[in-house]
């Protein structure tokens, strides 16, 4: 039951784009089309899991064992930073049809600040290894939901006939507030 | 190129949020009110002129291919500063801007900055830039979180001058993307007058 309330305020109540901010940029930059920001949810997600989980147990048995928690953001990114690096040279050579899925995404990912948001908010959270695993696997969903709906949006907000100067990203903002309005009727079921 | 451009780009022509959409997350996550936005553009103004400084300083030093993490390093090493400095003498300040600010690490704002202009131009120049883009940034978030404090609650800096609730959905997530998409449609029509 934990673990479905985790989930459920994970992906609509708490939406990490759409109520938390995290991860704006990609949001605002990549999401045109619906298939890149296909790519680009699959991407965040695998690095996503992997850095809550190896960030997670360094935290643990690390930072905490020889308390010096205040090295946690210089520790986290260099590890998301490395393991991005790790997991693109992996997939080039294990599965090279999702690595050029995935193409110039992967190395975007470093700067994702819902990489590291979500790795912090975890150990902040106090979950455990399990509850972290599913907090980031929710988290990674959300992102993309909100990923792809928008990017659908977008693609037909090409041929809608408005002011000049709203075209490109103003108005992609302000359907983003739409988006969020939406969402926030989630608000009651958690 | 003068050291006033340099300085000045960093508020219209080149601003950071409402021109280039860099630093989008803070942006949006922190302003719902003045005083955060303000607090939170001053922190990302020091990390930002000290990155430009020692990046600036040691660009040389650096081989070419890390360096990218080298970059990342000092900056993190900024930002526990920043971190640790508002936790002891402004605590109210940290626990309202919370996640964001070990979140200025992966602020484009500061990695482009050292990327694009530090690792090129002198020390100097490196200084009046940070400081140029980090005012540019700190205004941006003010000016969000001063509208969204207006129309959300009815008060300024704290200052309450209209009585009642105010609409509060200035104040939670859609306002944000809102007040931040018919800004930009403002400050794209001032900088063609100008340009």
């Amino acid at each position: 039951m934990e673990y479905i309330i985790i989930i459920i305020s994970a992906i609509f109540v708490n939406n990490i784009l759409l109520a938390q901010f995290l991860g704006v940029c990609p949001f605002i930059g990549v999401s045109s089309k619906v298939e890149t920001s296909i790519g680009m949810a699959g991407a965040v997600t695998f690095v996503m899991v992997i850095a809550t989980i190896v960030t997670y147990l360094l935290q643990k048995y690390v930072l905490d064992a020889f308390g010096i928690a205040f090295m946690q953001t210089i520790t986290f990114i260099l590890v998301i930073a490395s393991l991005v690096q790790l997991v693109e040279i992996i997939l080039k050579k294990v599965s090279p049809a999702l690595y050029q899925a995935l193409g110039i995404f992967l190395p975007l990912i470093t700067t994702n600040c819902a990489v590291l948001g979500v790795a912090i908010l975890a150990v902040q959270k106090d979950y455990n290894l399990l509850g972290s695993v599913v907090f980031a696997i929710s988290n990674a969903i959300g992102f993309g939901l909100a990923l792809v709906i928008f990017a659908g949006l977008r693609e037909h907000l090409d041929m809608v006939n408005i002011p000049k100067g709203m075209k490109g990203v103003p108005i992609a903002f302000i359907v983003a507030g739409l988006l969020a309005l939406a969402f926030m009727g989630f608000a009651g079921i958690v | 190129m003068s050291q006033w451009k340099n300085f000045s780009k960093g508020f219209f022509k080149e601003n950071a949020v409402f021109v280039l959409f860099l630093g989008l997350c803070p942006t949006l996550g922190v302003t719902t009110s003045a005083m955060n936005g303000l607090g939170m553009g001053l922190a990302t103004t020091f990390v930002l002129v000290m990155s430009n400084l020692v990046v600036s300083i040691v660009k040389s030093q650096i081989p070419d291919k890390v360096r990218i993490p080298s970059f990342i390093v000092i900056i993190a090493s900024f930002v526990t500063m920043v971190e640790l400095v508002m936790q002891a003498y402004v605590p109210a300040l940290f626990d309202q801007l919370g996640l964001f600010i070990p979140l200025i690490v992966v602020n484009c704002i500061v990695l482009g900055r050292a990327e694009a202009f530090a690792s090129k131009n002198t020390v100097f120049s490196s200084i009046i830039d940070g400081l140029g883009m980090g005012l540019g940034f700190a205004m941006a978030l003010t000016i969000l979180g001063g509208v969204r404090e207006i129309l959300g609650s009815g008060s300024i800096f704290g200052f309450k001058f209209i009585q009642g609730d105010g609409m509060l959905v200035f104040v939670l997530a859609p306002g944000a993307f809102i007040v931040l998409g018919y800004l930009i449609v403002l400050i794209n029509k001032i900088n063609k007058k100008t340009a």
